[in-house]
């Protein structure tokens, strides 16, 4: 089933502090630990794209403003039904 | 964007596009970005003007795209009753650390809300002073560990923590104060409504409002950001209770 | 005799103090000394000292006042904006003739400044800092070492003058690591018969005040603070001289910035030139005789005064020359350390 939503993380905004990841209530991001931004810090990213309901909870708890979030669009026959 | 999505939330365009210095995980970065939402929303960005303080957040002025003072260490209240009394119909704020609300700028801090200054005071309490390299602060907790109680703060010695959003609702002049935190998205959320709260009642001229948020410093505390949130539930809101403090019998003035 | 360590300045202060007798400390955290504070906390439980951290400056000063009237030897450190708080205390502490070390570890301003040395305080310092005619002694560490015999030193002059004195450090000799040779502790044993520490059947009460509302009174206790001045100016003056006694050029300088002049006259020497340097140890009193004298000598040309900002001491070398030789200056502000080729290059230019 696609997913409700997805997020972009700006690398380098990361800082790597996980909250987002604590606070992500389907499990679908995850802090890359063999990448690292300029900053050396291990960036989030949207590690499962199919779980993403676009709640918002990483962006709300991001202190640094890194996440846009983006929820798909409705489908008329899926509305119907 | 992907085809078939529509972009839901991005940060706020007040909020100035650079890297924030702040610690990984620090709520000052957090609170940083809610008011610049709220003022966003508000479209009030050409009416406010803010306060900084001394202390980690002594830069906000890079980061909030507002005009804004920088006060000598503990002032603040003091620079934003100059401000605000030469112009009632602007938005003006305080941000302010542990440091410089409870600790030097106690006095200025009481008087304009015994005066019932018409501004909104932000206090970021972290318990410590984490610009300075992590020395106690006065709302340090008791047995707490820092560079000047590196025994674990002792009441017998020094008394126990200040609950400033506490001593303040004492003043008939304060109009609202509550305490809020940002450690899980639902907190942050109402902490987002609490400033958009302070600022409304502002904008009526209800009187002083206070937004106390229960922060954290993974820095000083020395605690992964994770740890950080850990010790904020099981510690610290047991003794900082977060809720509604005072607010306004009549919402109009 | 003695014990050698390698420390940290702001450390070595904070051992320097708790060998030299410290009784009581009261200060504030501020960037680049709070590492005084953190050391004497660690060290507290070994000791007998009382340490407070104080919610401001302010109220840091008064606890000074409080604690030093009460009898007991007392010491706070702070940096340029902390100690601009202090000044009100620090002139109430002079007219009460309370014994008081301070240190103020100085920092780029004016303003909040920056966190890098400076030595933009020396007015604040010698001439008084706060309102009314009085003067703490001023000493001028230009080293670890020598910050740690100046505390000995401090505390002594303090008791014996019953006046305030100012350790004038520095960001940089607060921050540097040196091996320092730490005195054996000494065994403070206090004789304070004018203190307030309790009324008893054989004395009169003791009243530490500055408020003096009759003029006669007035000036009457400014006298006798004067008359203490002069005695202070006689007996402690303190100074280095180095390669001075044929300079054609003196270069006068304090604190770090003495060091790099060191080396300006090292290299100068090296290249024909006859420099010398002539580095004031303290401040207030300032060595205006002897520095005089040199504007009488033959051999000397011209002076320098080399200082990190915008020309303070300078004011007292021209005082001292009084007109006979022309006093120069060169000066980086803002907490940039000159170097010594750079200020070797200026006198050069000087010089033609």
């Amino acid at each position: 089933m696609p997913a409700k939503g997805y997020v972009e993380i700006d690398i380098e905004r990361c800082k790597g502090c996980g909250l987002c990841v604590l606070s992500c209530p389907t499990d679908c991001l995850a802090l890359n630990t063999s990448d690292t931004n300029s900053y050396g810090l291990h960036y989030a990213y949207l590690d499962d794209e199919d779980k993403c309901i676009a709640c918002m909870n990483c962006a709300v708890i991001c202190p640094d403003a890194a996440i846009t979030v983006y929820k798909k669009e409705e489908d008329r026959k899926e509305q119907r039904s | 964007m992907k085809e078939g999505y529509k972009l839901i939330y991005e940060g706020p365009k007040t909020l100035v596009d650079r890297r924030m210095h702040y610690c990984p995980g620090c709520f000052h970065a957090t609170i940083h970005k809610l008011l610049m939402e709220v003022i966003e929303e508000m479209d009030i960005q050409e009416k406010t003007v803010g306060v900084c303080p001394v202390g980690c957040s002594v830069f906000a002025y890079d980061y909030m795209d507002v005009d804004m003072q920088e006060a000598a260490h503990g002032r603040a209240a003091a620079v934003a009753t100059g401000i605000k009394r030469m112009l009632p119909d602007r938005f003006v704020f305080s941000y302010q650390g542990d440091g410089d609300l409870a600790a030097i700028g106690t006095a200025e801090t009481l008087h304009a809300c015994n005066r019932g200054e018409n501004f909104t005071f932000i206090f970021i309490n972290n318990g410590i002073y984490g610009m300075t390299g992590g020395q106690m602060a006065p709302t340090t907790l008791e047995g707490q560990k820092t560079s000047t109680s590196p025994y674990g703060r002792d009441p017998e010695k020094i008394g126990l923590p200040m609950k400033m959003a506490e001593i303040v609702s004492q003043f008939d002049r304060v109009a609202y104060v509550e305490r809020v935190s940002c450690d899980t998205p639902a907190h942050a959320r109402k902490a987002k409504k609490a400033l958009r709260t302070a600022f409304e009642y502002q904008g009526k001229k209800l009187g002083t409002t206070f937004v106390e948020v229960a922060s954290n410093c993974p820095s000083g505390w020395k605690m992964t950001p994770e740890e950080s949130l850990k010790w904020l539930q099981e510690r610290v809101f047991p003794y900082y209770p977060l809720k509604v403090f005072k607010k306004p019998e009549k919402e109009e003035a | 005799m003695g014990e050698l360590r390698l420390m940290k300045g702001n450390e070595a202060l904070g051992e320097a103090a708790i060998r030299a007798g410290l009784q009581g400390y009261f200060g504030y955290p501020i960037t680049p000394q709070s590492e005084v504070i953190e050391y004497l906390a660690q060290q507290e439980p070994h000791h007998n000292y009382t340490l407070l951290q104080a919610e401001s400056e302010v109220a840091a000063v008064n606890m000074m006042y409080g604690a030093g009237g009460a009898g007991a030897r007392v010491l706070t450190t702070t940096s340029s904006p902390g100690f601009s708080l202090m000044q009100e205390g620090i002139s109430y502490i002079a007219a009460a003739e309370i014994p008081c070390l301070f240190c103020n570890v100085v920092r780029g301003g004016p303003g909040l400044g920056t966190i890098q040395p400076s030595q933009s305080d020396y007015f604040q310092s010698t001439k008084g800092g706060g309102h009314g005619d009085y003067h703490p002694i001023v000493l001028a560490p230009n080293s670890v070492q020598e910050t740690v015999d100046f505390v000995y030193l401090g505390f002594e002059l303090a008791d014996k003058y019953r006046t305030p004195v100012t350790i004038l450090s520095d960001g940089a000799i607060g921050q540097m690591m040196e091996k320092v040779v730490l005195p054996d502790p000494i065994e403070y044993k206090p004789n304070k018969p004018w203190a307030t520490t309790g009324k008893t059947k054989d004395r009169e009460r003791n009243i530490l005040t500055s408020l003096y509302i009759q003029s006669e009174d007035m000036e009457k206790k400014n006298i006798k603070l004067q008359k203490k001045y002069e005695k202070i100016k006689k007996n402690e003056v303190r100074y280095e001289e180095y390669n001075t006694e044929d300079a054609e050029i003196i270069i006068t300088s304090f604190g770090l910035t003495s060091r790099v002049c060191k080396k300006t006259v090292d290299v100068g020497r090296k290249e024909g030139m006859k420099i010398g340097l002539f580095r004031p140890q303290i401040l207030w009193p300032f060595p205006w005789n002897r520095l005089g004298e040199y504007g009488d000598k033959n051999h000397v040309k011209f002076f320098i005064s080399i200082e990190m900002n915008a020309g303070q001491m300078v004011e007292d070398v021209k005082l001292a020359v009084c007109g006979k030789k022309p006093v120069h200056f060169y000066g980086r502000m803002g907490g940039i350390v000159p170097d010594p080729i750079e200020v070797l290059e200026h006198i050069k230019k000087i010089k033609e």
